[in-house]
């Protein structure tokens, strides 16, 4: 960085409304479809650790959606082509092995961008700082679950076979560029790669088809299109707020 | 702590049958000695049969109360109306997982695993409050829930952190400060909507209306009704009779109601001067005793929801059993062999 976008960064501290959306948007929904989970949890232990993670996103979709506009505005107000999340957090729970594989999968890209946004002196290393810590415990806990299930009985190897696989093609969008975000997606998607497969060979499972077969379709959430779950999550979030307008909570 | 007296009493191991007798009358004596001392039991302590057993099914029927308390709050998670009331709610639910695993916990130290509690209430043989049994119809719910039922257990509960079987009590001193938070949670939320718009104050008003006469019946039948009371204000389980807390909690709500600007729905409410309480109308019994049968709005629907969630997890309780039992062989397969190969000759006492 030069030393004029450095001085112009202390005189004008405006946040990059377009990667605060993105980042925020990730945060906000995997919170959500986390928050399903309420009540429903395969055993007590993580009825507590799921709502744990959910909170820590909830809480960074807060902080990063303040930096775009009003938090409650821009989660309850804008429309489904409005949000700027990438597709995979927007996938349904599915079984518990879908959620641990879109946990695997998201929490490991969201600490290597989380690690690198707080080593810089931009807008998001404040956050990120303390994200990173909250996301290391988020992708324990889905590695963890990751090599139980792969490693466990037949049963939930095959299922989680089957979710590694399923959700594997909602993964590579995650190393887009994202407009007003300094960082090497290429670098990322690297590390991330080597780290996922590390996990999923210790489990016993196979990499999923790559890039290189083609198979690794890119989604397109960071341009404002999703799947068709998305709005009828969306809708279910958004109801009560739009229902009483200008009211206060 | 229990007396001296007591202690010396359960390590007696050795005893001819003759002494059988004399011997469970010291037990006893010890253990009545140390209750009425306001000294605590603790799990290794001798305790008579019927005392474990009722505190077993209190401390059970509490526990599931909190697992099952999570689906008519979690009903409103998705739709939370702004990201800070969500934040709040996501915590509460969590909060009452969390209730839920240090009372099991308790229960454990009696002898009784979280699996077989889990089983009873599947299969129904255990019961969890009633007041669950009630659905959430509209966000206030979520705010009437956590003033009046958070209320409620609050005044029940409080006197049970003195509760004469240590690990309850102290499980109780826990759970009572998250339920306070909970308790100024769901008034604040109830005063954030008689405040606001006409509808949002409607909205307060039909949920504080639904939910008040459900928050009486949670302090049990009548004390001239009341099964279990008597033995357990002998045993220091229970301190105040379910008509004295019901009082209480009706004395602390009245004055809470008019500040929120919003009325009980009991014409007979009225201060006794004379008394020094509140006097309030006659409850529907019927209706009590109806959701216990089973026969309220939705307990079909809880105990459904608890046992698909249980069934679904299955396979994953399985996969996380087996993994841990692979590991553990795996490691110590490990350990023995590297004894084995480095120094096992020097080593004669290697045993995992
Ligand atoms: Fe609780
Ligand atoms: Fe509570």
């Amino acid at each position: 960085m030069t030393e004029t976008t450095k001085a112009r960064k202390t005189r004008e501290p405006v946040p990059h409304i377009a990667a605060a959306l993105a980042l925020g948007d990730d945060a906000l929904v995997l919170s959500h479809r986390l928050g399903e989970w309420a009540g429903h949890a395969p055993v007590l232990e993580e009825e507590v650790a799921l709502a744990n993670i959910a909170l820590d996103l909830l809480g960074q979709a807060r902080v990063l959606l303040s930096m775009a506009g009003d938090e409650d505005e821009l989660a309850y107000l804008r429309e489904e082509r409005a949000f700027r999340n990438v597709q995979l957090v927007e996938q349904p729970n599915g079984d518990f092995a879908h959620t641990i594989a879109r946990q695997l999968y998201f929490s490991t890209y969201q600490r290597l961008l989380y690690a690198h946004l707080a080593a810089g002196d931009g807008e998001f290393a404040g956050l990120a700082a303390k994200a990173v810590k909250e996301v290391a415990y988020h992708q324990d806990h889905a590695e963890q679950w990751t090599l139980r299930l792969g490693d466990g009985t037949e049963v939930s190897h095959e299922r989680m076979r089957r979710a590694c696989q399923a959700l594997w093609r909602f993964t590579g969008e995650m190393f887009q560029p994202v407009e007003g975000l300094d960082v090497d997606g290429e670098g990322i998607r690297a590390v991330w790669l080597e780290s996922v497969s590390a996990v999923l060979r210790q489990a016993t499972l196979d990499v999923p088809e790559g890039p290189q077969s083609g198979a690794w379709s890119a989604g397109a959430g960071r341009q404002g299109l999703h799947t068709e779950p998305f709005g009828r999550m969306l809708a279910e979030m958004q109801h009560l707020h739009r229902s009483h307008p200008g009211a206060s909570w | 702590m229990a007396t001296a007296a007591h202690r010396i009493a359960r390590t007696r191991e050795e005893d001819s049958p003759a002494d059988e007798a004399a011997l469970a009358a010291a037990y006893e004596a010890a253990f009545d000695a140390a209750v009425a001392a306001d000294e605590r039991i603790e799990p290794r302590d001798w305790m008579p049969d019927a005392y474990r057993a009722t505190l077993v099914r209190q401390i059970a029927q509490h526990a599931h109360s909190e697992i099952i308390g999570m689906q008519p709050e979690a009903n409103w998670i998705t739709r939370a109306p702004s990201l800070r009331r969500k934040a709040i709610l996501m915590a509460k639910v969590q909060d009452e997982a969390g209730h839920g695993l240090y009372l099991y916990s308790a229960a454990e130290t009696l002898g009784t695993s979280r699996d077989e509690l889990l089983d009873k209430l599947h299969s129904g043989r255990q019961k969890y409050s009633s007041i669950f049994n009630y659905p959430t119809l509209t966000w206030a719910d979520v705010g009437a829930i956590g003033w009046l039922v958070d209320g409620a257990a609050i005044t029940n509960q409080v006197p049970l952190c003195r509760c004469s079987y240590g690990p309850y009590a102290r499980a109780m001193v826990r759970i009572c400060k998250e339920e306070s938070f909970h308790q100024r949670q769901g008034y604040e939320l109830l005063q954030a909507l008689s405040r606001g718009t006409p509808e949002q104050h409607e909205m307060a008003q039909d949920a504080v209306n639904r939910w008040w006469w459900p928050s009486l019946m949670m302090f049990g039948p009548p004390d001239d009704q009341s099964q279990h009371s008597a033995q357990s204000m002998t045993w220091k389980i229970k301190r105040h009779s379910n008509d004295e807390l019901r009082q209480r909690f009706v004395d602390i709500c009245v004055p809470q109601a008019e500040s929120l600007g919003l009325t009980l729905p009991d014409p007979d409410l009225r201060w006794n001067e004379e008394r020094g309480h509140y006097d309030f109308g006659e409850i529907d019994w019927t209706e009590f005793r109806e959701v216990l049968k089973g026969n309220g709005p939705c307990n079909e629907q809880r105990i459904t929801q608890r046992r698909a969630a249980h069934d679904e997890g299955t396979w994953v309780r399985e996969a996380a059993a087996a993994y841990a039992e692979k590991h553990t062989a795996k490691d110590i397969t490990k350990d023995r062999s590297k004894d084995i190969t480095k120094d096992g000759a020097k080593d004669g006492e290697t045993t995992a």
